[in-house]
């Protein structure tokens, strides 16, 4: 894993929904090296931590990774107000990624909200091979289905009030998928509560699973041990961190 | 070009400038942005005699200007660090301070044993974390503790001895001078200060301990006062910490008294704070003309 720090312009920027923003930012060293499920952790004026987003999309040949992000506090608010041509502090890419296998297989993406931006770059590496099982709270908070349809992937929309796709939860849409299909992977991204059941699903049908999981970060490289979470791993329960072994596990692990 | 030698303990620094214990682990996550030499010297993370799984998550919050942290001493154990770590950092051309915590007085004398024939450049006893529910800061907050932990781990070690003092007492001069005389070669302040953060919504703390330690540069101006304080009432050199994060900081925390500092949260804003700091220090002295840095150390004129 090789990681850099330092100021990046923005290139563009983008309001996908209310409240969430899409930027692009030129920085080639991180873009060559990014791999689908990596975070980037941005230094916000004023405040002592980073914060830890997911790495959207990278484009290696433009020099450029995407980054989308929701205001959920201070430090996105502030995040919220950078326009093109500002600079951005970031240091990345960090974490691994999901262990994705050949392009051949069959992978299901299954994200909620706010998680289904990284979902992007594994949907593009299985382009007709993926199936995105979506979820929004509504019509209005629906982000990057075209993106998802471009990338080649069969998407399933979800939502909480029935305003776009299919009324209901991905879970549940994520079952009746499996009914009829039998993927080689899955791979998720979203609220802990959606993870835990996706991950209940997968284990119930024998299909391996990654989940990406959040904690609070200060270093985001793996120096503090303050983004601890407890995995099951070699026969016992352990604290690894989610920037430094995760932010993606197998589901398996993940002591819910 | 103003030289930045430093001599604690008779140990000599290349620089004043040290990561703080907890800040920067064993040093390999930020060798991948700057070689390890660059450091007048590294406190590795807190070490126990055995492995330590630490406190459930969350483990951080954001404080205004500073954070707070519950690990809970999470550490591999010293023999792993022996082992595995310490060989590997030998190699770096930087003084290696092993940061040794014990919940009894046993463990720190079997640890700093364990340490005696090794590399290790330095101990910096830890009797003042503040996340752990036996020893640590158990042992910094009475004289009485302070000295007898300090007098055993002497009697067991050659190797030059820092005891790092908790912030979280009434009179922290007292407990320097209760080490200092029970043999201590030199003492390492401020440790984190005990907080807490609650979520309004859930009713919640935003820790899972609860409380946790804070630090980062809110609690700058209450270490400056204690190394102040501290240096005026022992003989021994003190080495300063709490809320550094510029080069100016680190001058203004010399001047207080402290003959070498070491940054904590600094390196989670900015990775290469250590670094930035050291140049900086060296181009005000230049600027200024001062041809050591030995010679700001406990320079500020009192009214
Ligand atoms: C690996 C990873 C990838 C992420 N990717 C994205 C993404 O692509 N898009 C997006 O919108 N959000 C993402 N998040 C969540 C994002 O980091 C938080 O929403 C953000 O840190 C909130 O900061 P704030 O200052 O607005 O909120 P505040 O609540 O004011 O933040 C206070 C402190 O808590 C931390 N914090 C609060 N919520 C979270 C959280 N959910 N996870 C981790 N730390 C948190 C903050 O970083 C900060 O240190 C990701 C989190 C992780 C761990
Ligand atoms: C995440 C974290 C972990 C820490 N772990 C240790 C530790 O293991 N041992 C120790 O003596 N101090 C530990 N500290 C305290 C620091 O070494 C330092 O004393 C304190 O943070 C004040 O400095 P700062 O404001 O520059 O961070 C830790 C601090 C932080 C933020
Ligand atoms: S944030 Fe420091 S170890 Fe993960």
């Amino acid at each position: 894993m090789s990681y850099q720090q330092g100021q990046f312009p923005v290139i563009s920027k983008a309001n996908l929904a209310k409240n969430i923003f899409d930027l692009t930012i030129l920085c080639p060293e991180i873009a060559a090296n990014t791999k689908p499920g990596q975070f980037v952790h941005i230094r916000v004026p004023g405040h002592i931590l980073r914060r830890p987003i997911s790495i959207a999309g990278f484009d290696a040949i433009k020099g450029t990774i995407r980054i989308i992000y929701e205001i959920r506090g201070e430090g996105t608010q502030i995040l919220a107000d950078l326009k093109a041509g500002d600079m951005i502090d970031i240091l990345g890419p960090l974490g691994n990624g999901y262990i994705l296998p050949e392009r051949e297989r069959r992978c299901v993406v299954v994200g909620g909200g706010i998680g289904v931006p990284p979902l992007l770059p594994v949907a593009e590496h299985f382009g007709a091979n993926a199936t995105a099982i979506l979820g929004f709270r509504s019509a209005q908070a629906a982000i990057l289905e075209k993106d998802f349809e471009k990338a080649g992937a069969k998407t399933i929309l979800c939502t909480d009030d029935g305003t776009l796709g299919q009324k209901g939860f991905v879970t549940n849409a994520l079952e009746q998928l499996l009914l009829s299909e039998c993927p080689d992977c899955i791979c998720a991204c979203g609220p802990l509560v959606m993870l835990k059941k996706v991950a209940e699903i997968a284990a119930a049908h024998s299909i391996p699973c990654q989940v990406s999981l959040e904690e609070r970060m200060a270093c985001g490289v793996g120096a503090c041990l303050g983004c601890a979470v407890q995995i099951r791993r070699e026969g016992k329960e352990q604290y690894l961190h989610v920037c430094k072994d995760g932010p993606v596990f197998y589901s398996e692990e993940v002591v819910f | 070009m103003a030289d930045l030698r430093v001599e604690i303990a008779g140990v000599s620094f290349k620089n004043p400038v040290i990561p703080a214990s907890g800040a920067f682990g064993f040093g390999h996550e930020y060798e991948k942005l700057y070689p390890l030499s660059k450091l007048g010297g590294i406190s590795v993370k807190g070490m126990t005699l055995n492995q330590k799984d630490g406190n459930p998550p969350p483990r951080i919050a954001e404080t205004p200007m500073g954070m707070l942290n519950s690990v809970g001493l999470q550490n591999p154990g010293i023999d792993y660090f022996l082992e595995k770590e310490l060989p590997y950092l030998a190699g770096k051309e930087t003084r290696i301070i092993a940061n040794v915590a014990g919940s009894t007085v046993e463990d720190c004398v079997t640890m700093v044993k364990k340490i005696e024939g090794s590399a290790v450049d330095m101990i910096e006893l830890n009797i003042s974390c503040p996340n752990v529910k036996q020893g640590g800061a158990a042992f910094g907050t009475s004289c009485e503790s302070a000295a007898g932990i300090t007098a055993a781990v002497r009697k067991a070690t050659t190797k030059p001895l820092m005891v790092k003092l908790s912030p979280n007492v009434t009179d922290i001069t007292a407990i320097a001078k209760a080490v200092e005389s029970e043999g201590a070669d030199a003492v390492s302040l401020i440790n984190t200060l005990l907080g807490m953060r609650i979520d309004i919504n859930s009713r919640r703390p935003v820790l899972k301990n609860n409380v946790g330690g804070m630090s980062g540069p809110a609690v700058f101006p209450i270490a400056v006062r204690m190394v102040w304080q501290v240096a005026n009432a022992v003989q021994i050199p003190v080495v300063g910490m709490g809320g550094i994060s510029s080069a100016e900081d680190a001058i203004e925390m010399m001047m207080a008294g402290a003959s070498a500092v070491q940054v904590g949260a600094a390196i989670f804003t900015d990775p290469y704070a250590p670094v930035k700091i050291i140049d900086g220090i060296s181009s005000w002295l230049d600027c200024k003309g001062i041809a050591s840095v030995k010679d700001i150390v406990g320079t500020v004129q009192p009214w």
